[in-house]
Parts: C-alpha cells; sequence; structure tokens
C-alpha cells in the first residue's frame, strides 16, 4: 500500500467535516473483496475518506451518490486503475479472495483480468467483434487451439447476451454495432477472460432505454457468476438491478445496506434526501 | 427516516404531494361529517338528512377514486422513494379505507327509516358516546397523516378499544332487551347492526393508523393487545368488506 497522508484534515477540505463510517459488512454470501479504511487523494486533495466495504459473490453492489462523490474513484480502487493516474495516492487495505491487491507481489495485469471493468462510454477495439473477445484470452494464455479459441468467444458472447445477434458476422468491426450492443460486446470482453468480479461504471449512461434494459437483464443473468460492482448515477437502475447499494457523498460512504431497505427506509438523512430528490 | 417535509428538487412533486393530502383531508372531513349526520339523523328519526349522507357518499366515492387516480400517476410518474413511496402507498390504501368508513356511515343512514325512534329502545342511548369516539378516531388517524405522527397514530390504535367495549356492552344489552321485548326484535337487530357499524369505523380508522405509522417510521406498528372479547365469535368473519 502507499503511505497514508497524515495532514489530511486540513481545513479547506469538506470530506473531513464527518466521522468515517465503521466498517460496513454486506451481510450475506462469501465475500469476494473487502475494503477497509480506504483513502484516495489526487494531490492534496482528498476524494475518498476512510471507506470500508464488502463486496460478495452473491448480490449484485450498487454505488450511487450524487457527481464527484468519489463513486468512479472508489470502484477505481477495486482494480488498481487508479495506478494509472500519477497524482492519485490510495491507502487503506484492499482484498480480493483474501489477497491484498496493493501487495508488491501482486501482478497488476492479472489481477485486472480477475476484476474486469466495464466503462460508461462503450469503447471497443477497432477490430473484429471476434478479435475484440479474443484478444483478452490469447494474452493471458487462455486458449491452446483455435477451437478452444472459438469456444471462448461464443460462450462470452452467449453469456453477454449477444451472440443471436452477432454470430453471422463475428469478422466485422466490433465498432460498426449500435450503442447497446457494443456496450455487451464489452461485457463479453471482461467476460472473455474468466473474471471473478466485474465492475461497471455507469455503463449504461450512454444508451437508450431498450438497450439499457438489455444490459439490465445481463446483470441479472450474470448475477452468481461473478461478483459485480455497478456505480449508477440512475437510482431507479440501482434499485432494478442491485441486492446492496452503497451512498457516497463527499467522498465517504454514508449508508451501505439491502437495496430495498436503502429505498424504502434509509436509515441516514442525507441518504433519504439523495434518493427521494431532496439533494441540493 | 421520517419526512421532514423540506423540500423536494423537483418542485412538481410537492405539488402532487400537497394535492393529495388536501384531497385525504376532504375525504377524511367528509366520512367524519357523514358518521354525525348519520348518526343525528337516527337520532331526530330525521329522513331527509338520512337521505342526504346517502346522497353525499357519492362525493366521497368520487373522491377516493381521484386520490386513487392521482397516487397512481405520481408514483409512475415521480417514481418517489423512501418516505415519499410510504406516504404514496399509505395514501392510496387510506383513500379506500376511509371510503368504507363513508360506506358504513351510509349504512347507518339507510337504516334510519326503519327504526320508529331510538329513544324508546333502552341500548340506544349508549350509541351517540360509541359515535362520538368512533369520530375522535376517525378524525385523529387523519391528523395523524397530515402531521405524520407517529406517536399519535399509535395511541389512536389504543383508543380502538373503547369502541370495542362500547359495542360489547350495546350487544349484551340489546341481547337482553330483545329477549324482553320480542316484539321490538326487529329493529333492536338493527340497532345492533349500527353499533356493529361502528365499531367497524372505529377498525377501519385503526387500518388508517396503522399506515401513518409505517408511513412515518418505515416499519409495521407494533400489535396492540386486544385481550378477550366475549362477540368475537359471534362475529361475521371480517374480510373488511
Ligand atoms: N484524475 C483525477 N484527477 C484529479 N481529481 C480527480 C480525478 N478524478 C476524479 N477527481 C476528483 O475526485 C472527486 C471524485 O470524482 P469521481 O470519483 O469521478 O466522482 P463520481 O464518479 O462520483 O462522479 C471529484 O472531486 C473529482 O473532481
Ligand atoms: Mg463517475
Amino acid at each position: 500500500m502507499t503511505e497514508l497522508i497524515d495532514n489530511a484534515s486540513s481545513s479547506e477540505s469538506p470530506i473531513m467535516t464527518e466521522t468515517a463510517p465503521p466498517a460496513i459488512s454486506a451481510g450475506d454470501g462469501p465475500l469476494k473483496m473487502t475494503t477497509r479504511n480506504v483513502d484516495v487523494f489526487y494531490g492534496e486533495k482528498q476524494a475518498i475518506n476512510g471507506v470500508s466495504i464488502d463486496v460478495t459473490m452473491d448480490n449484485v453492489t450498487a454505488f450511487i451518490g450524487p457527481s464527484g462523490c468519489g463513486k468512479s474513484t472508489f470502484l477505481r480502487c477495486l482494480n488498481r486503475m487508479n495506478d494509472t493516474i500519477p497524482i492519485a495516492k490510495v491507502s487503506g487495505e484492499i482484498t480480493l479472495e483474501g489477497e491484498d491487491i496493493y501487495a508488491p507481489s501482486m501482478d497488476v495485469v492479472q489481477l485486472r483480468a480477475r476484476v474486469g471493468m466495464v466503462f460508461q462510454k462503450p469503447n471497443p477495439f477497432p477490430k473484429s467483434i471476434y478479435d475484440n473477445i479474443a484478444y483478452g484470452p490469447r494474452i493471458h494464455g487462455l486458449a491452446s487451439t483455435k477451437d478452444e479459441l472459438d469456444n471462448i468467444v461464443e460462450t462470452s458472447l452467449q453469456r453477454a447476451g449477444l451472440w443471436g445477434e452477432v454470430s453471422d458476422r463475428l469478422q466485422d468491426s466490433g465498432t460498426a454495432l449500435s450503442g447497446g450492443q457494443q456496450q455487451r460486446l464489452c461485457i463479453a470482453r471482461a467476460i472473455a477472460v474468466d473474471p471473478e468480479v466485474i465492475l461497471m461504471d455507469e455503463p449504461c449512461s450512454a444508451l437508450d432505454p431498450i438497450a439499457t434494459a438489455k444490459i439490465e437483464e445481463l446483470i441479472h443473468e450474470l448475477r452468481g457468476k461473478y461478483a459485480i460492482v455497478i456505480v449508477t448515477h440512475n437510482m431507479q437502475q440501482a434499485a432494478r438491478v442491485s441486492q446492496r447499494t452503497a451512498f457516497f457523498h463527499l467522498g465517504t460512504l454514508v449508508e451501505y445496506g439491502v437495496t430495498s431497505d436503502i429505498f424504502t427506509n434509509p436509515t441516514q438523512e442525507k441518504t433519504r434526501d439523495y434518493i427521494t430528490g431532496r439533494y441540493g | 427516516m421520517a419526512n421532514t417535509g423540506t423540500e423536494h428538487t423537483v418542485k412538481a412533486f410537492d405539488t402532487d404531494i400537497n394535492e393529495l393530502r388536501g384531497m385525504v383531508a376532504e375525504i377524511g372531513g367528509r366520512s367524519e361529517q357523514a358518521i354525525a349526520k348519520a348518526m343525528r339523523a337516527l337520532e331526530k328519526h330525521d329522513l331527509e338528512l338520512a337521505a342526504e349522507v346517502v346522497a353525499e357518499d357519492k362525493l366521497i366515492d368520487e373522491l377516493e377514486k381521484r386520490i386513487d387516480e392521482l397516487t397512481f400517476q405520481t408514483i409512475a410518474l415521480r417514481a418517489p422513494m423512501a418516505d415519499d413511496l410510504r406516504e404514496l402507498i399509505a395514501t392510496f390504501k387510506i383513500s379506500g379505507v376511509v371510503e368504507r368508513i363513508g360506506d358504513y356511515a351510509k349504512n347507518i343512514a339507510k337504516r334510519v327509516p326503519v327504526i320508529a325512534g331510538t329513544h324508546k329502545l333502552g341500548p340506544a342511548s349508549l350509541l351517540p358516546s360509541m359515535s362520538n369516539i368512533a369520530s375522535e378516531l376517525v378524525r385523529d388517524s387523519l391528523e395523524a397523516f397530515a402531521r405524520r405522527d407517529a406517536d399519535l397514530a399509535l395511541e389512536v390504535s389504543e383508543r380502538d378499544q373503547i369502541v370495542d367495549d362500547f359495542y360489547t356492552s350495546i350487544f349484551r344489552s340489546v341481547i337482553t332487551y330483545m329477549i324482553e321485548n320480542p316484539k321490538d326484535i326487529g329493529e333492536a337487530a338493527h340497532l345492533l347492526f349500527i353499533a356493529k357499524n361502528l365499531e367497524r369505523i372505529g377498525d377501519h380508522a385503526t387500518n388508517v393508523a396503522e399506515m401513518v405509522y409505517f408511513a412515518a417510521r418505515g416499519e409495521p406498528m407494533p400489535e396492540r393487545d386486544r385481550g378477550e372479547n366475549p362477540t368475537d365469535l359471534l362475529e361475521e368473519p371480517s374480510n373488511g368488506r
């Protein structure tokens, strides 16, 4: 782990008005990832303050909160995507299957295969549909024969609910697909390397309602096969797709619990004000 | 988390909610008035007033429909969450329950023509006090809704016991009266039904209170210990209809 920054509570930081919540468990189901007292700084500015969340295998976990509250920042900690941002400093403890993912022995490329990520804007490679899926398994050496690779491509596309739409044109460019199809292609690409966790950062924000519904349906189908964490600014979506919801506000975790409780009877006034549309 | 009444960012939502609250207050006020008028018609044997209660019940039915429509629409269009959602669900259910209270008042009014005058029937003397308390429960349950007051709601449900006790007491004296005055058995049976209607009104006010409690607290109202009620066995199985 990177070092803790001690003088964090400078007076201009709005985050420090809150005391960090205690470690919060997601309840039932085998734990996939745990995070304890995670802080993230961008230079001097603290973006995440003492967040502790457990992610279970059986539940889809949603991160909600006003824009800029740190959802994406925290999500990116889970597969060390923040490493790519030079001024970002992450501290605290994050484990995957009990293993410290920030330990020096951790292979980050391997980690990002185990903890895959789907972004807001679909970002297929400018290559064929087939190659978009085959790329990961190839570099991770998951297939030794052409047949095995074909098989991975087909299974991944099937799991992502795209097979029926593209099976007869696997050599077409991935970028020629519709937005919703591109996003499912990106999900298939993440699935192809046989991940344990899939992180999704506002995966539907660029999609129309039908394409969104298809992704949400897909999330339902993938639940249990992978631990899924989704960031969404759409509360209805969080309510629809997740079983656990975490509400972030100004870099702190305000409330984490069973989704239906959060949306029918939140315990924190801030959560309630946000989900009922009384924020700001 | 209880509704603190702070405004929504989308102001039109507040407009809808306030309109609904206004309509709930109105339907509550009308059914309370229907009980009072029906009881006055009964005491004075005022057939005209009784007919008025029956006619005015249509307004209550209309209001219920309008409340349900607007609640439905608000839920669909605004996708409310947390206490907003609980309140709208409560509104939906309360409008149905209050409409039933109106029906009980109408039912009392309909019996007025067949009862020559209650004064000569001894057991009837308890009816005005019983109806006062039943009306009070209706008023307070809706007051609790307006104030989002879970404590007042709880109190309403506890006070319903008084109405139940009245009913038990009237039930016994009417039975005794029937045995002693077989020729008045028809009228006495009507009186018993009226007492039963008032008892059901109390139950319905309690239902309203339970929904208010849930809307405010997000958890069901704790069960009230009803104790033994000797007339329970004689009641028709009640399904709220
Ligand atoms: N690469 C970055 N460099 C500096 N500050 C950043 C960077 N990314 C995010 N931030 C800041 O961190 C805070 C949290 O941002 P972010 O995690 O993107 O929030 P959210 O996803 O909830 O909208 C914001 O104040 C944002 O400006
Ligand atoms: Mg973001």
